[in-house]
């Protein structure tokens, strides 16, 4: 299991291939990557800055990983978030699974995608044409997160 | 007793990023709230309820009923946009 915050880029094939070195009995790698897109909102989007809040971040992120592995039967995670300035079509976040069959790597890299979009403390501000702006949370995210659990009390203020 | 406050993003960008303040033990975090509201104009407008704003209690998302204690790190921020 690693979980990193970092500036500096990754490289997809290394992860996957340091996931099925640590354990020969992985027979599945599901991994998603998330990219900074060239528009957001109807705008042109020419640079993304990302903030966080160092220690509460690997907090949350390690808490979502524990939670994971008690319901999904894995047996190696990586996960990378990148911090700081990016501009479009740079790579974000890395979350990659190894389990002994797809279907718990497919399912917990969705489970684990879900809960850091909508629970780690992470922050975009967009550069637009227009100037710079804090991107807002989609109700679309809370949505994922919710079917994961129907009873979860965390949701925002705002749809309380 | 002493208490850390944290802003992040569009609240920090008011605030600033840190300040440590002398409070009542005892105290919840909404009524940490109400006070910082009221102590500037700034804190008013960046700390106002709703859109989605949370508070967390040491590195914990936490409801306005929880009580901070000694030394304890309250922050305050917008919704969150990572992934």
């Amino acid at each position: 299991m690693s979980i990193r915050i970092q500036t500096g880029d990754f490289d997809l094939g290394a992860e996957v291939a340091a996931l099925r070195a640590a354990d020969p009995a992985v027979g599945a790698v599901v991994a998603f990557v998330g990219c900074v897109r060239d528009r957001n909102d109807g705008s042109e989007v020419s640079a993304m800055e990302l903030e966080h809040y160092p220690g509460m971040t690997e907090t949350v992120i390690e808490a979502t990983l524990a939670e994971a592995r008690a319901r999904f039967d894995i047996r190696g995670v990586r996960i990378i978030h990148r911090v700081g300035l990016l501009q479009p079509q740079d790579q974000i976040v890395l979350v990659a699974v190894g389990s002994a069959h797809r279907g718990s790597a497919f399912a917990a890299c969705e489970f684990l995608m879900d809960h850091l979009k909508t629970q780690a403390p992470f922050w975009k501000k967009e550069t637009t044409p227009q100037g710079t702006r804090w991107v807002d949370a989609r109700l679309s995210d809370d949505a994922a997160l919710a079917r994961w659990n129907p009873t979860d009390p965390a949701t925002p203020e705002a749809t309380r | 007793m002493r208490v850390n406050l944290r802003y992040f993003a569009a609240i920090r960008e008011v605030l600033g990023e840190h300040e440590v303040i002398d409070v009542p033990a005892g105290i919840t975090v909404g009524e940490l709230r109400d006070r910082l509201m009221a102590g500037s104009a700034d804190h008013a407008r960046a700390l106002v309820r709703g859109q989605g704003r949370r508070c967390a209690l040491n590195h914990v998302i936490c409801e306005e009923s929880a009580v901070v204690t000694e030394g304890a790190e309250v922050a305050f921020f917008p919704p969150l946009t990572g992934g």
